[in-house]
């Protein structure tokens, strides 16, 4: 197995736990968390082909990488936000009760 | 590869694991934590090190308090009666199984035709700096102007409106 390869099999692992942990969990931080693990599955592949691309010098995927972390964080910071609010609309965080658009 | 990427691994998907499994979510908070420490470790070990630190400042630093945060707020540490996985989490759970086929096929298959040069890059804090001002200047500014409308919205999202009289 290449260095490469299983960076980019560790990556597939860790996302597919975020996936499966959004696609299963019924509290909506909890489906958040998976997200952000599937975005840091992410981050690993692009420093992984970064470091064994042909050209590391051009710090394109270091560069893609830490934008990516950037947005992430927005991402966060919003995704919380609503959730709070939707808290403190339903007084719930259980997605599987929050089935309705309507308030 | 060498043992200390199999260890880091490791941590990383046991933290990954235990925060999607465990059953309460404050515990699941600590084990996000430590699979983002798992994982900025790997970062550091793939030579990436303003990565890997911008990975502890912004991960460890910043989200991992917000979800804490959120969940003391909304009171999501008390475990609900009726479990904590949804209705339909075979489903999710056979999804995510075909996911990891699929992308774990690719990577196998292309085991062959992906490069892999070993040299190690060198690459200096100034170089980073130089990029970010020079070539991804307007990449930059565009996510200065991201993260300031998403802060300010996120604010606007969670402020307590006072109820209007009835």
């Amino acid at each position: 197995m290449t260095p490469l390869a299983s960076c980019l099999l560790v990556a597939a692992l860790l996302f597919s736990i975020g996936l499966a942990g959004a696609l299963t969990r019924r509290n909506a931080i909890l489906v958040l968390i998976g997200i952000e693990l599937m975005l840091n599955a992410a981050n690993l592949n692009l420093i992984a082909f970064w470091r064994y691309g042909p050209h590391p010098e051009l710090l394109t995927g270091m560069m893609f990488a830490i934008f990516s972390i950037a947005i992430a964080a927005a991402e966060a910071a919003v995704g919380l936000g609503l959730v709070i609010q939707i808290h403190r609309h339903a007084h719930t965080t259980d997605l599987d009760a929050m089935n309705r658009m309507k308030g | 590869m060498s043992f200390v990427f199999y260890v880091l691994a490791a941590l990383t998907l046991a933290g990954a694991l235990a925060a999607m499994l465990l059953k309460n979510t404050v515990h699941c908070a600590l084990a996000l934590t430590v699979a983002f420490a798992g994982l900025a470790l790997l970062f550091l070990n793939l030579d990436a090190q303003f990565a890997g630190f911008a990975q502890i400042l912004v991960y460890i630093g910043a989200v991992a308090i917000l979800v804490v945060f959120a969940i003391l707020l909304t009171r999501g540490s008390e475990t609900p009666r009726d479990g904590v996985y949804s209705r339909n989490w075979f489903a999710g759970l056979v999804i995510a199984a075909g996911v990891f086929a699929a992308l774990s096929w690719a990577v196998l298959q292309s085991v062959r035709v992906l490069s892999n040069e070993t040299a190690e890059p060198t690459v200096t804090a100034m170089q980073i700096g130089n990029a970010l001002v020079g070539r991804y200047v307007l990449p930059v500014e565009i996510v200065a102007l991201l993260l300031t409308a998403a802060t300010i919205g996120a604010v606007i999202v969670a402020m307590h409106e006072k109820e209007d009289p009835k």
